[in-house]
């Protein structure tokens, strides 16, 4: 599904799956930001008018970068890194940057995008002890790490293997960190699952799940060019050494005529 | 197993005699984990109360601060001279290596925690109020960080960026333990009821999975 | 015996063929000098022969162990000096003897003993002894050094470029610690590229030039 060498990175189904995925995003908007109704709920003592308000949209971006960002990509970065250190071979170690590059992306988006959310609904921009926030944050660093050890290894092998064990040691850390954080301060402003609260025939419901489709397209189509980006300088490199070799056996060559 | 313990003391026991006679962590750990101790009185405003607080969290810091300078140092004993090679030549097995430098790292740390112990008693007035657990939760504190540690340093050895690389890749692995030692430690000097001991299980669980995993991934390591 | 074997032995670093197909055989009791200019492979080629490296394709033994499955073996049995001491600068000249000694497998008795005989074989000066290494010059350093080698009594050296840096006394101490591991059947091999300095030793001299080792004819 992955391999292919003709110096670009799409073909004709990552670029339908490209084009899928913009219509998608498109129609997400529209319907984030202007078919569904903004969150607004009576206090059932009061009668004020409580909720959201129009905040809520960015829940229809920020739960599927949720999804994706600290959850998925690492999870799929681990599994190709042990891929890796198991068949010591490059695709794995190639999938492994892909999903991990994308996946700091969504991250680093999800941080900043729920800090926006949380300044109107939660009233603060940060929440420290925040089990997910706090987490993600923590993971997002990981990540980043292991993209500075890859961009220092310039010895391909040590590279796969050196990022590999970052990766692994990372997402076995996980669920530690995540622990640890819930220990902590033993509190969490994010909802158990907003999902129980909506009905199915909800459009905010149907909007969420558009959203978690739209955004693992997206997520697959990036990690698919990204993955055949490093396939690429992969080959470049191999076909690099080729060269090299010949070089090499010419020069021993000329030697030998200069000895005998 | 004898073979192996032999390989595993004997690698620690000339970590150990090589920072005997160098003095590194002596003349140069030391006080900087003691000047970070005077810093944090600064930053703070020289309010005993306040520096008593938080001390358990200002501890910690130093000690990682100061582990961060001791794997530096563990590293470069075997790159310098490129000793590796001559233990690989020798037959010695990375998991005894590994085991051998994380022990010496190991004696260290402790031998600072004591050091920064006194350093919160005198500059922030704090008490051992529970030393049962201050020895435990220090131990397996430094088990844990010792351990990573030594991964980490190999993971970066050898890179011309080692020294700035080696922070980034080991602080965000050890936040768990800086959260669990610190709160065990707040147990400990009475500054806030909290579930230490919980918390060491937690520290323990953290030293057991790093030591596996550090064993293993070291070996992959050192056979580049 | 052969001590060394490789048949179009093929060695990468990165994605680079530091050897391109090497063919050499090196027999029992032989001094090897290996020449050729910087980047020819001749470092390479010495840590092939160490178990140090993986072989990338061809074949090769080393005493009798295979170079792709038996590396901790052949490890075990030669020793290699190379461009840097090997040693702890820390410790003095004895524990560094020592400490190698121990860290291959020798008991505490054993190893003492044979440290002390190593010294006193290689000259270290005696009042040298309880200075670490550090302090030593580079003639002392490199006789620690092979004198931390001895203690495994291994039976394959390799030696890169063990003249380099040393005086007119230096190079000869060497020398003739070379002589006596050939006079009791081991086997040297040296890399240089400066072929007068092993000429004394009258070696079987072999060009290593990209990557590929080359016997010279006229030796």
């Amino acid at each position: 599904m992955f391999k292919q060498n003709q110096g670009v990175t799409s073909s004709p189904k990552s670029r339908l799956l490209g084009f899928a995925t913009l219509l998608g995003l498109i129609t997400l908007f529209v319907f984030a930001f202007f078919l569904t109704d903004p969150d607004v709920r009576l206090h059932p003592t009061t009668g004020e008018e409580i909720g959201q308000f129009d905040a809520v949209r960015l829940l229809y971006l920020h739960v599927p970068m949720a999804i994706i960002g600290p959850y998925l990509a690492p999870l799929v970065g681990a599994v190709a890194s042990v891929g890796y250190l198991i068949k010591r071979t490059p695709w794995w170690d190639v999938t492994a940057h892909a999903a991990i590059e994308v996946g700091a992306i969504f991250c680093g988006l999800v941080l900043v995008q729920g800090s926006i959310w949380g300044r109107p609904v939660w009233n603060t921009w940060w929440e420290w002890g925040d089990v997910r926030i706090m987490t993600t944050l923590i993971l997002f660093l990981m990540l980043l790490s292991y993209l500075a050890l890859r961009r220092v290894v310039a010895d391909e092998h040590k590279q796969a293997r050196r990022s590999a064990i970052v990766a692994l040691v990372a997402a076995v850390n996980l669920p530690i960190i995540n622990r640890s954080v819930e220990w902590w301060e033993s509190r969490t402003l994010h909802q158990k699952s907003t999902l129980s609260e909506l009905k199915i025939e909800d459009l905010t419901f149907f909007t969420l799940m558009m959203g978690i489709v739209v955004f693992l397209m997206l997520f697959t189509w990036l990690v698919l060019h990204r993955f055949r980006l490093g396939w690429l300088e992969k080959e470049s490199l191999k076909q690099e050494a080729l060269t090299a070799i010949e070089e090499r056996r010419a020069e021993a060559a000329t030697n030998e005529e200069e000895t005998s | 197993m004898k073979q192996f313990m032999h390989d595993l003391l004997l690698v620690a026991k000339k970590d150990l005699r090589i920072e005997i006679r160098s003095r590194v962590i002596i003349n140069q750990v030391v006080p900087f984990a003691i000047l970070v101790l005077v810093l944090f009185g600064f930053a703070l405003d020289a309010d005993q109360k306040t520096l008593r607080t938080f001390s358990p969290g200002l501890f910690w810091i130093a000690v990682l601060l100061s582990l961060l300078l001791a794997i530096q140092r563990s590293v470069s004993l075997e790159t310098v001279n490129d000793s590796l090679t001559g233990l690989k030549l020798a037959g010695l097995s990375p998991v005894a290596i590994f085991f051998g430098k994380s022990i010496a790292i190991f004696t260290q740390i402790v031998f600072l925690e004591l050091l920064l112990t006194g350093g919160i008693i005198i500059f922030y007035g704090s008490v051992i109020e529970d030393p049962a657990l201050w020895v435990v939760a220090g131990l397996v504190t430094a088990l844990a960080v010792s351990v990573t540690g030594t991964l980490y340093g190999a993971l970066a050895s050898g890179l011309e960026v080692r020294e700035t690389l080696l922070p980034i890749l080991l602080l965000p692995v050890l936040a768990p333990v800086l959260i669990g030692a610190t709160k065990a430690y707040s147990g400990a000097l009475g500054e806030t009821v909290s579930n230490g001991w919980q918390w060491t299980g937690l520290l323990s669980l953290f030293a057991l999975i790093a030591a596996t995993l550090g064993s293993l991934a070291y070996g992959v390591l050192v056979e580049e | 015996m052969n001590v060394i074997e490789l048949r179009g032995a093929m060695v990468f670093l990165g994605r680079f063929p530091a050897l391109a197909g090497v063919n050499l055989t090196v027999e029992s009791g032989e001094i090897v000098a290996l020449q050729g200019a910087n980047g020819a492979g001749k470092t390479t080629l010495l840590k092939l022969c160490a178990g140090l490296l993986p072989l990338g394709s061809g074949s090769g033994k080393v005493l009798g162990h295979d170079l792709f499955t038996e590396q901790q073996s052949i490890r075990r049995s030669v020793a290699m000096l190379g461009h840097t001491s090997g040693l702890y600068e820390d410790l003095t000249a004895r524990e560094n003897v020592i400490f190698w000694a121990q860290a291959s497998g020798l008991d505490k008795a054993t190893a003492h003993e044979r440290a002390e005989n190593a010294i006193r074989r290689m000259g270290v000066e005696e009042r040298l002894l309880s200075l670490p290494v550090s302090r030593l010059s580079a003639g002392q350093k490199r006789r620690t050094s092979l004198a931390s080698l001895t203690v495994r009594r291994p039976e394959l050296w390799l030696l890169d470029e063990p003249h380099s840096g040393l005086d007119q006394d230096g190079r000869e101490a060497i020398d003739s610690f070379i002589k006596e591991v050939v006079g009791v059947g081991g086997t040297v091999i040296i890399a240089s590229h400066e072929l007068d300095r092993v000429s004394s030793l009258s070696p079987r001299v072999i060009t290593v030039a990209g990557g590929i080792a080359l016997e010279n004819e006229d030796q």
